[in-house]
């Protein structure tokens, strides 16, 4: 991570002056960097961007920029471009307009709007649309003007609020390479909020998850997925089996889960966690069907009750139980004759396929 | 699957089939009752007028040649048509500003100004025409505050252009503030915000946004003025003066004092291809409001 070019520190958000939507926020994001803004609704996200943007005052702490306090900075004094989630383009303008209207707020030459214009149009493949305007134009191309509007005139950061919110899926997929490749070309540093984890794991360079209006894990999007901080992020973020357990202080290696019994971790993941109960994250995908003889490789094995068997072609979701404690596995490639609806089944995962967090 | 979406697809379209076929009849059925209102209680006395005006006393055009040579008539016309452009343009200048706090600001003052407005709007007009007898006569406060400041007597108020103006502008005031709130209220305020993060200050931003999007709330707001004023009658009568004397009164005086209905018809039916003239230009531009909207 190399020095913060965006700094929050301490960010606080009352609207109220008795809850906060905005608790305590501490978040460094380099300099070209693209950092996801990812929870569930009310979480704070909105708000965190428009105190960024200069529509809402923290109550506390502050917002730098390449480091200076942008506080006392009105919005349209920040070089701070936004995307809104309804695109907020201006009806009575047409594309080529819209997209010159920063430049006209900052008394460009004519001439220079002209081709700046042109050129970030053609950056978002409308450059046959600059007569047109915003009602004639599909969801897709109103979302891509909105960001040709927000990149024209350099902003130091640009903010996105769920920009591919209204979109339909395909085309929501589409965008998501698409605002990764201008990402990629400009270079410049983007904060991008959305409810949606895939957008997230796709695109982020890290992902900050927000929870309750404070962040529960600032990190990569594999590190978010593999090792989640918390079990909020764990749960949120990609399929999921939780339990609960407690360490074994005897015996190095092993924890015991409730309901379960004894299994083998990870001796690392083991030693890190210095507290006593623990939950334990194994991932859908992790756990395979166990047979005889490889006992060493799944030490961890359980009898599980198929229950609901999802086929998505490259691979299969079984729902079923263990115990009475429901478990997921997901197999890649066809459907095993083994899994039937009703069947039971031996299933087990290696040590290195469990997670651990501590529980206080 | 894709025999399933034609089929439900194929439903809908049959029944708009089936509903077209029998429309033809019903649409009419349901229209009837007003258009013979319409009919009876509108375009037939408007026929009768169109027609007096041509025939009473005699068959001739010379009424209408009356209006444009005779300056009385001529500057009756003018004045009629200064008074309402003037109106208007204190309505949009006062309730501009109205109707941007309304439709922009939350809280306390909103509902104030509502309050207001909707008080003033369901208050009939001959009540507050009334009212401004009193605020500008003889013994009202006008003429106190004079007096208590030691400035004698005030200027003739009353029974002027300036009351009488002042009086349509006060009456009128509430239908060009709803008329902008209601366009103004529509606008998305992130749009402004927008603006602003993209480097307006906010004079620029209402200027190059909110302005140009509130425009088809102040054609609106304009034309209705207008018309009504090209009309009006009770508070000229009441406040203003006969030597500014507006197309109403024209008409009245025509009838009461001279029952010459031929002239004060002509009169009428200039006042009405007024009106007509200005909402047929008005049409021409109704696609503003559905351009932006
Ligand atoms: N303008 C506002 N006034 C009052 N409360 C608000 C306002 N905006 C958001 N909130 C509240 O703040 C919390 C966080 O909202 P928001 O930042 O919009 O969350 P998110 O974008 O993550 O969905 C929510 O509880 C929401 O109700
Ligand atoms: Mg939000």
């Amino acid at each position: 991570m190399g020095a913060a070019y965006l700094k929050l520190t301490g960010l606080v958000k009352s609207y109220d002056g008795r809850t906060n939507a905005v608790d305590g926020i501490d978040l460094d994001v380099a300099r070209g960097e693209f950092v996801t803004l990812l929870g569930p609704s009310g979480s704070g996200k909105t708000t965190t961007l428009m105190m960024i943007a200069g529509f809402e005052e923290p109550t506390r702490g502050s917002i730098e920029l390449d480091g200076e306090d942008l506080g006392r900075r009105k919005p349209y004094e920040r070089n701070i471009g936004v995307v809104f989630q309804s695109y907020a383009l201006f009806p009575h303008m047409t594309v080529a307009k819209n997209v010159a209207f920063p430049l006209r707020m900052r008394r460009f030459p004519a001439a220079r709007q002209a081709s700046r214009v042109r050129e970030i149009l053609d950056l978002v493949e409308l450059g046959s649309f600059a007569d047109k305007y915003p009602r004639e134009l599909s969801g897709g191309q109103q979302q891509r003007v909105a960001l040709a509007r927000g990149l024209v005139f350099n902003p130091d950061v640009l903010l996105l609020d769920e920009p591919l919110g209204a979109l339909d899926k395909s085309l929501r997929e589409q965008m998501q390479v698409e605002l990764k490749r201008i990402h990629r070309e400009v270079g410049v540093t983007m904060l991008y909020v959305t409810h949606d984890q895939t957008e997230a794991m796709t695109m982020s360079d890290r992902i900050a998850v927000f929870n309750g209006g404070a962040l529960e894990q600032v990190a990569p999007p594999l590190e978010v997925y593999h090792r989640p901080r918390t079990r909020f992020v764990g749960e949120f973020i990609g399929d999921s089996n939780f339990f609960s357990g407690r360490r074994d202080g005897e015996r190095p290696g092993l924890v015991l889960l409730d309901g379960i019994g004894a299994h083998r971790v990870a001796r690392a993941a083991w030693d890190e966690i210095a507290g006593s109960t623990v939950d334990v994250l194994i991932r859908p995908e992790r756990i395979q069907l166990a047979g005889e003889g490889d006992e060493a490789r799944l030490p961890n094995r359980v009898s599980m009750k198929v229950g609901v068997i999802v086929n998505y072609g490259d691979s299969v979701l079984v729902i079923g139980e263990t115990d009475g404690h429901p478990l997921r596995m997901r197999i890649a490639g066809a459907q095993p004759d083994a899994i039937r609806e009703g069947a039971t089944v031996t299933v087990g995962w290696g040590p290195a396929d469990a997670h651990l967090i501590r529980r206080d | 699957m894709a025999g399933g979406v034609t089929a439900t697809a194929a439903l809908p379209r049959a029944a708009a089939r089936r509903r077209a076929r029998r429309g033809a009849a019903t649409p009419w059925l349901l229209v009837a009752p007003s258009c013979l209102v319409l009919i009876v209680l509108f375009l037939t006395p408007i026929g009768y007028v169109l027609l007096l005006s041509v025939t009473d006393p005699n068959v001739s055009l010379g009424h209408y040649v009356r209006i444009v040579t005779v300056p009385l008539y001529s500057r009756v016309m003018v004045n009629t048509f200064l008074t309402s452009l003037i109106v208007t343009g204190l309505c949009l200048v006062l309730g501009f500003p109205v109707a941007y706090v309304m439709a922009r600001r939350r809280g306390w003052i909103t509902t104030l100004l509502v309050t207001i407005v909707a008080m003033s709007f369901w208050t009939g007009f001959l009540v507050r025409t009334y009212a401004w007898l009193v605020i500008l006569g003889n013994k009202g406060p006008v003429a106190a505050a004079y007096a208590a400041l030691g400035l004698g007597s005030p200027p003739r108020l009353l029974f002027t252009s300036f009351s009488s103006t002042l009086g349509m502008t006060h009456i009128l005031l509430p239908y060009m503030i709803l008329a902008l709130y209601a366009v103004m209220k529509k606008i998305d305020p992130s749009y402004l915000k927008a603006a602003a993060s993209l480097g307006a200050r906010p004079g620029a931003a209402f200027r190059s946004v909110f302005l140009p999007l509130s425009l088809p709330g102040v054609v609106n707001g304009c034309l209705l003025v207008f018309v009504v004023c090209l009309g009006f009658f009770v508070t000229p009568v009441l406040l203003g003066t006969p030597r500014d004397m507006m197309i109403s009164q024209l008409i009245n005086q025509q009838i009461e004092e001279l029952l010459a209905w031929g002239f004060a018809s002509a009169v009428a039916v200039v006042l009405l291809a007024a009106t007509g003239i200005l909402l047929t230009i008005y049409n021409r531009f109704a696609g503003l409001d559905r351009l932006w909207g």
